[in-house]
């Protein structure tokens, strides 16, 4: 056991930490430019794309040195490394373990280059937990697969150049997972028809997506037709280890208890509340648990081990805490917390800041796996109890 | 990084788990349970031979000279198995000793206590009822160089079959110190009762005029001495709950797999499993902050603190949740099953509650 970095993982962490210093001063942040700047310099690190292959430009990295940089620009409060999210999160991924040679080099470098978006398009109405159990249809004509379905809650989907999809190739199968093909489409494909949806934050970004005989070229299969499944789980597993969340929710809770100690509750500070205390060292607790964790995965990853269910566990804790955290900052602030803005002639920064965040849970419960399912994973998969 | 066990540490948990499996499986236990002192003496020199004693103690003083990871790996093992014992409280003293003792002191008490022919035990709590350095009123006052004491020490683990405790007393007054006093020592009255939790003992220690040396007292700050030593319990005691917690979820997933209901075995129910589900959560989650926590003992005492009251305040929260989890999944068979789940039930969740010290001030 030992939680100290080698000298040379200590030299890295050193390296990330004065080029923060150098590169997100805040009167740096004010440059116009300045989002271009970012993008470019940590570019030229080949610090996007971490551990990606070099040869596609990514930076051929450890696991190690992935997790220093990614904590200490989240500690730092920094942009993101690239902008295209879902493209570096687990398209890219994805790409680079089942892609062919002419996909990763037409694919990684825009990815890393931030030169578009991607969506994904998994869900359908009828199919959301039970993905398997999809039915938008790709039938194979020639070259092209013909594509016709629906898709919906596609995150980005109205600003997006290429949507990750699963269709079934194959319904008569006897395992539902079997048939399901993962094909690369380009959104302003003729036949292709994206409808926003407004989610309950007021805001619209996801969309209900419709495919009308839409034409995707043959070279745009990522995997093998019928065998899309295992394209899905493993890009579903790059999203939960989980371990560079814990700076952000540091920042969370750090960002509460502020408001708890300058909101005033029968005449004294909400932070001197008992029940609130409580509350606010219960997350504390379960945060820093998710760090420790974390390096538990994180351990099992440098030994060359795969992960598998046990990250279900962050996910559960992640879930509560985005309630928590959302509820418990209504609660403190009381009745002034309906405020969706700051009115005109108010002067508190904190009326209508904690709103919309309260609203803002889903994305985190429910996005990846909702709770329940995490916890039928770990019952069925580790506990070994019956499946449902 | 590496957070993971050695080697070593390995073998050490099987072979823990294989002697305590062979020594005191849940019957030997229950017999345990009803001894006047909760303590078995074959086992207890079965014990001191595998050096489990002294584990902490250095090797110059007779013991292993191991660490608190590989404690905490032996606490998990004792936990597990409900043994009752006075192992964590003798590993307390050897702590205080070999921290804030002279090399006379280490010299007089390490070696008894690492063989077992000493039980040591940290006597803390007082009528005040708060655990920590502002609730110690115990007065010491200075005669001959050394002090004498009045007062009570009161829910002291393993006081009955402790012959020496470790007691925080006001030094004149003023500050606080710890003395070492023997338990038959003049002036020295225990008084034991029942508890809730059947594995452990308790008792009040009645001190009347009890003469501690100039010797006999341990050096530096009292005060930082006695926040350290409660850290230091806080660990092994979470250690004995994440054991007593992971063989509850074993049994109680166990069971849900066997026991059929309504033509399904009641482990295919979502509401069996996610809750079960939830305590492997909280199991693994605890494991994972004990473990932290273990490791700064030694390697990062200044996180200690946090540390320690993180994975303390997560285990005695979730440990009696856990505990009425498995009860009520068992539902009565934990009556005729009461070999292993009258224990389970109650002990982890009443051994500690009233040391529960959640960390609310540190966080706000
Ligand atoms: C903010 C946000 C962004 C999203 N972005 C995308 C995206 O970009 N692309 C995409 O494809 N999808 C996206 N989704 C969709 C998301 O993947 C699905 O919402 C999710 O898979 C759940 O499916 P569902 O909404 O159909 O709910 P359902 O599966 O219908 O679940 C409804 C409720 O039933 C419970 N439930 C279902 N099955 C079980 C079971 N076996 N046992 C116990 N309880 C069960 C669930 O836990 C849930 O509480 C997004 C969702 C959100 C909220
Ligand atoms: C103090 C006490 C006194 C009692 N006195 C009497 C008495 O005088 N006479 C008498 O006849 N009986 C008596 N009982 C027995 C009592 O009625 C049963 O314990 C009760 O019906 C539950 O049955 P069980 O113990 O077999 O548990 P099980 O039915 O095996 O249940 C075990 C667990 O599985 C869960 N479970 C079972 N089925 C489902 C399902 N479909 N979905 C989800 N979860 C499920 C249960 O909630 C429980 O958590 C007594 C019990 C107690 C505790």
């Amino acid at each position: 056991m030992d939680f100290n970095l080698t000298p040379e993982e200590e030299a890295f962490r050193d390296e990330v930490r004065s080029f923060i210093r150098e590169h997100l001063s805040p009167e740096g942040r004010k440059d116009p430019n300045f989002m271009g700047n970012w993008l470019k310099s940590v570019r030229e690190k080949r610090w996007v794309g971490f551990n990606w292959p070099a040869e596609y430009g990514g930076g051929g990295g450890g696991i190690m040195e992935q997790v220093i940089l990614k904590e200490e620009m989240s500690k730092a409060g920094g942009p993101p490394l690239g902008t295209s999210m879902m493209g570096l999160q687990w398209v890219g991924p994805a790409i680079i373990e089942y892609g062919t040679e002419e996909q990763k080099q037409q694919f990684l470098p825009d990815i890393l280059d931030s030169a578009y978006q991607w969506c994904t398009g998994y869900s359908e109405p009828g199919s959301g937990s039970d993905l398997a159990s999809l039915q938008c249809k790709a039938v194979r004509d020639g070259d092209e697969y013909v594509v016709n379905g629906q898709k919906i809650w596609t995150s980005g989907a109205s600003y997006s150049k290429w949507i990750i999809l699963l269709t079934r190739t194959d319904s008569d199968v006897e395992d539902k997972h079997d048939g399901i093909t993962c094909l690369l489409v380009e959104m302003d494909s003729p036949g292709v028809e994206v409808r926003p949806i407004k989610n309950m934050a007021g805001s619209s970004h996801f969309a209900e997506v419709f495919f009308d005989n839409v034409r995707v070229p043959v070279k745009n299969l990522l995997g093998e037709e019928g065998k899309g499944w295992a394209v899905t789980v493993s890009a579903l597993a790059h999203e939960r280890s989980g371990i560079s969340e814990v700076a952000g929710l540091i920042s969370q809770l750090a960002q509460v208890v502020q408001l708890a100690k300058r909101t005033r509750k029968n005449g004294r500070p909400a932070s001197e509340d008992p029940g609130i205390r409580r509350r606010l060292s219960k997350a504390d607790a379960m945060i820093e648990g998710m760090r420790l964790n974390g390096q538990r995965f994180l351990t099992k990853q440098l030994k060359g081990e795969k992960l598998s269910s046990e990250t279900s566990i962050n996910k559960l804790h992640r879930a509560f805490l985005a309630i928590e955290f959302g509820e418990l900052a209504l609660e403190i602030q009381g009745s002034a917390s309906q405020y969706t803005s700051r009115p005109a002639d108010e002067d508190d920064d904190d009326l209508g800041r904690w709103a919309s965040g309260a609203l803002g849970w889903p994305a985190v419960v429910i996005g990846g796996g909702t709770p329940n399912i995490q916890r039928n994973i770990i019952a069925e998969r580790i506990l070994g109890l019956p499946k449902d | 990084m590496n957070f993971g066990l050695t080697e070593e540490q390995e073998v050490l948990r099987s072979v823990t788990r294989r002697f305590l499996d062979e020594r005191a499986p849940m019957a030997t236990v229950r017999e345990i349970m009803e001894s006047p002192e909760a303590l078995d003496e074959k086992l207890w020199t079965g014990m001191a031979e595998l050096g489990w004693l002294g584990l902490v103690i250095d090797e110059d003083h007779g013991g292993a000279g191991l660490g608190w990871v590989d404690l905490v790996v032996l606490l998990e093992e004792t936990g597990r198995g409900l043994l009752p014992s006075p192992l964590i409280s003798t590993s307390l003293a050897p702590a205080a000793i070999s921290e804030f003792g002279t090399a006379e002191q280490k010299q007089r008490y390490l070696p008894s206590l690492a063989d077992g022919s000493a039980i040591g035990t940290l006597a803390v709590l007082e009528e005040s009822d708060v655990v920590g350095p502002d609730g110690i009123a115990l007065s010491g006052t200075p005669d001959d160089g050394g002090y004498r004491l009045n007062g009570t020490k009161r829910f002291v683990h393993d006081a009955g079959a402790a012959t020496l405790f470790i007691v925080p007393f006001l030094a004149d007054g003023n500050d606080i110190k710890l003395g070492i006093v023997e338990a038959n020592a003049e002036g020295v009255a225990t008084k034991s009762y029942a508890t809730m939790d059947e594995t452990k003992r308790m008792a009040d220690i009645a001190f009347d005029n009890v003469p501690v040396s100039s010797d006999a007292v341990l050096t530096g700050d009292g005060t930082a001495a006695l926040a350290r030593l409660l850290d230091l319990a806080a660990v092994a005691v979470t250690a004995e709950m994440v054991g007593a917690m992971d063989k509850d979820l074993e049994i109680t997933s166990q069971y849900a797999k066997d026991r059929v209901q309504f033509d399904q075995p009641i482990g295919k129910y979502q509401g069996v499993k996610h809750p079960l589900a939830e305590m492997y959560v909280d199991v693994e989650t605890s494991r994972s902050l004990l473990y932290y926590a273990a490791w700064c003992v030694q390697e990062q005492p200044e996180s200690l603190p946090l540390a320690a009251a993180r994975a303390k305040r997560t285990r005695a929260s979730r440990s009696s949740a856990s505990a009425s989890m498995a009860y009520s999944c068992t539902a009565p068979s934990v009556s005729r099953r009461s070999t292993t789940f009258s224990c389970i039930s109650n002990a982890p969740s009443g051994r500690f509650r009233r040391s529960e010290t959640p960390t609310t001030t540190t966080v706000a």
